[in-house]
């Protein structure tokens, strides 16, 4: 296989190629992670890829970068939405506790409270790491001034007004962030898969999303206050959630708003064959490409299990413009960031 | 040009390919032939008679087909335990309306649905590679009379789980199907972790990410497993000639 004898053939009649492999003319620089370590086995994958990216639909898929680059904003919406709650000016590694919040701090037990320490020091933490493992690549830090997690566009009074003030409403905002990660990180892994190092990272925070994800639920379920949480069984509604996802949730934690955190994506053009973005109360899995998925609930009918279950057993992915719509709820009017 | 090659860094590794075409070129062939005799290698080798099968375990195999038997594995594991579980005094004794109640039942259902899925799913793409359907659990160790046993024994199929998962995907094939398949086992991970979540803070309430399964004080990243480190730990709950070789994902 001669490749660079081709490339030059195709230069020759699209003079515009490496243009088109990549718009900054790094020719090469999106496979920057794999570069150097490329196996036998992924050469005609990459190969592909490459041409997939060049001569592809008119969207093309996302790359690797920009899937991390992508993760990087959620987490700093993560982080932020943390910081400015729980300790510090909304920036990475500010840590001076304002009198507000240390009044939100009060309205939570001694765990709970100790439960969203954790969570903040985790979301500041995959800031940090998806930066490192962008290098040169990681957009700038966004201005705090960014977002406004009221939901007000920018007004600081929007449908969450008070949640840094409000220990359940902030409880409820924060269960939408988690779920909608969970759901972002599960969408974006097949435009990781080419490179097994950073696809691993990948799951390995997208875990860790569903853990407080879990946490937060059973926590809204008990109460701010309550030190037993987990005593508490859900109705796996938006008020009283159940630690994992039931149907839709009833549109989660404030329907109005929360609802498309739920709900069905739609799938970009670039997005493979037989991956779908259904409604969290999906009970159909197992699609490939070739085959359709099957009904389990009609499937699996004989187990007389209880509806819910089939919807609760999976998680659905989210694609980007979807993930990126609900994520602009929290930005402000004319913010490019999502 | 040889002044552009010595500037340093990623971007001369990245354009050197393109200044010194005849070792890749030569680089590429071997990679083709390479791949060619691998795949020769594999379509001459039944699993039964790959020297690296141990007698008497039960091989998952390779690629994503070795994957998706390896969570097939470990969702029997899971769901015999909730079985199990449901026949112990424990868990019969637990109120009707009680939360722990509730959340034991829908582990239970999540767990049975999740070894059906498997079980179709590689009876329809890889039924001739598909493991056995009656892998046989050994519940020795755990008494499902005793609520600590049972809740330290859930702990850990729980985070075993998410942690194998998490430590496979990079196991999965990047052609279209094995995407799909990234997919499906992201599915299911993420409701693991939600598991693993709650059966930690009933046992212990906060301790959802204890820095034994997150990297709390450094990066916030779950930590993986290897398939050898989680078979070392699913084989002893797992009868001789049941127990997992994982050999074929390295």
């Amino acid at each position: 296989m001669n490749f660079f004898h081709i490339l030059s053939e195709i230069e020759k009649t699209d003079p515009e190629v490496f243009e088109r492999f990549d718009s900054r003319r790094q020719v090469f620089k999106h496979l920057s992670g794999f570069g150097k370590k490329m196996t036998a086995a992924a050469l005609p994958l990459a190969m592909g890829a490459i041409f997939n990216k060049a001569y592809g639909q008119s969207s093309s898929a996302p790359s690797v970068n920009d899937v991390l680059n992508f993760a990087l904003k959620l987490e700093y919406l993560e982080a932020y939405f943390y910081n400015i709650g729980l300790s510090g000016d909304g920036t990475i590694g500010n840590n001076t506790t304002t009198a507000a919040q240390t009044a939100l701090r009060a309205q939570f037990s001694t765990t709970n409270l100790s439960s969203l320490l954790k969570i903040r020091t985790d979301e500041n933490n995959h800031v940090n790491f998806l930066r490192t493992a962008l290098g040169n690549n990681a957009i700038a830090a966004p201005a705090v001034s960014q977002f406004d997690f009221t939901g007000g566009k920018g007004t600081n009074a929007g449908p969450f007004a008070g949640l840094f003030s409000n220990a359940a409403l902030f409880l409820a905002v924060a269960q939408s962030l988690e779920d909608t990660g969970v759901r972002a990180y599960k969408g974006g892994a097949p435009y990781l898969a080419s490179n097994k190092d950073i696809l691993t990272a990948a799951l390995n925070i997208h875990s860790v999303e569903a853990r407080h994800a879990s946490r937060l639920r059973t926590m809204r379920r008990g109460g701010p206050l309550n030190n037993a949480a987990s005593g508490t069984a859900g109705a796996g509604t938006g008020a009283s959630p159940k630690s994992w996802i039931s149907g839709t949730d009833g549109g989660g934690a404030s329907p109005a708003q929360t609802a498309p955190i739920y709900g069905a994506g739609s799938a970009p053009t670039y997005t493979p064959a037989g991956i779908t973005f259904p409604a969290e109360d999906n009970v159909t899995q197992g699609a490939t490409g070739a085959n359709p998925g099957v009904n389990l609930q009609t499937a699996l009918a004989s187990l007389n299990f209880p509806a819910a279950a089939f919807s609760e057993a999976f998680d659905e992915p989210l694609d980007v413009p979807t993930v990126s719509t609900i994520a602009r709820t929290f930005t402000i009017t004319g913010s490019t960031l999502f | 040009m040889s002044n552009n090659l010595k500037k340093g860094g990623e971007e001369a590794d990245f354009t050197k390919p393109l200044h010194v075409p005849i070792k890749r070129r030569s680089f590429f062939m071997y990679a083709g032939a390479t791949a060619g005799a691998t795949a020769l290698l594999l379509s001459g080798c039944d699993d039964d008679e790959d020297e690296n099968n141990i007698p008497g375990m039960v091989n998952v195999g390779s690629g994503s087909v070795g994957v998706l038997n390896y969570a097939y594995a470990l969702e029997q594991l899971e769901a015999a335990f909730y079985t199990s579980l449901r026949t112990g005094t424990y868990y019969t004794g637990l109120a009707g309306n009680s939360a722990e109640k509730q959340i034991l039942d829908d582990l239970y259902y999540h767990e049975v649905i999740h070894r059906e899925f498997f079980k179709a799913a590689l009876g329809r793409d890889a039924a001739s590679s598909k493991i056995k359907d009656n892998l046989e659990p050994d519940f020795s160790k755990i008494n499902f009379n005793d609520r600590t046993s049972v809740l330290g024994a859930a702990k850990s199929f729980e985070d075993l789980g998410v942690a194998a998962y998490n430590g496979a995907g990079r196991f999965i094939g990047t052609d279209n199907s094995g995407l799909n398949y990234l997919v499906a086992a992201g599915k299911i991970v993420s409701v693991e972790a939600r598991h693993a979540a709650i059966i930690r803070d009933l046992i212990s309430e906060g301790s959802f990410i204890d820095s034994d399964v997150v990297r709390t004080g450094e990066n916030g990243l779950e930590i993986s497993k290897s398939p050898s480190e989680v078979v070392a730990v699913a084989n002893t709950f797992l009868k001789d000639g049941s127990k997992l070789n994982v050999s074929g994902l390295v």
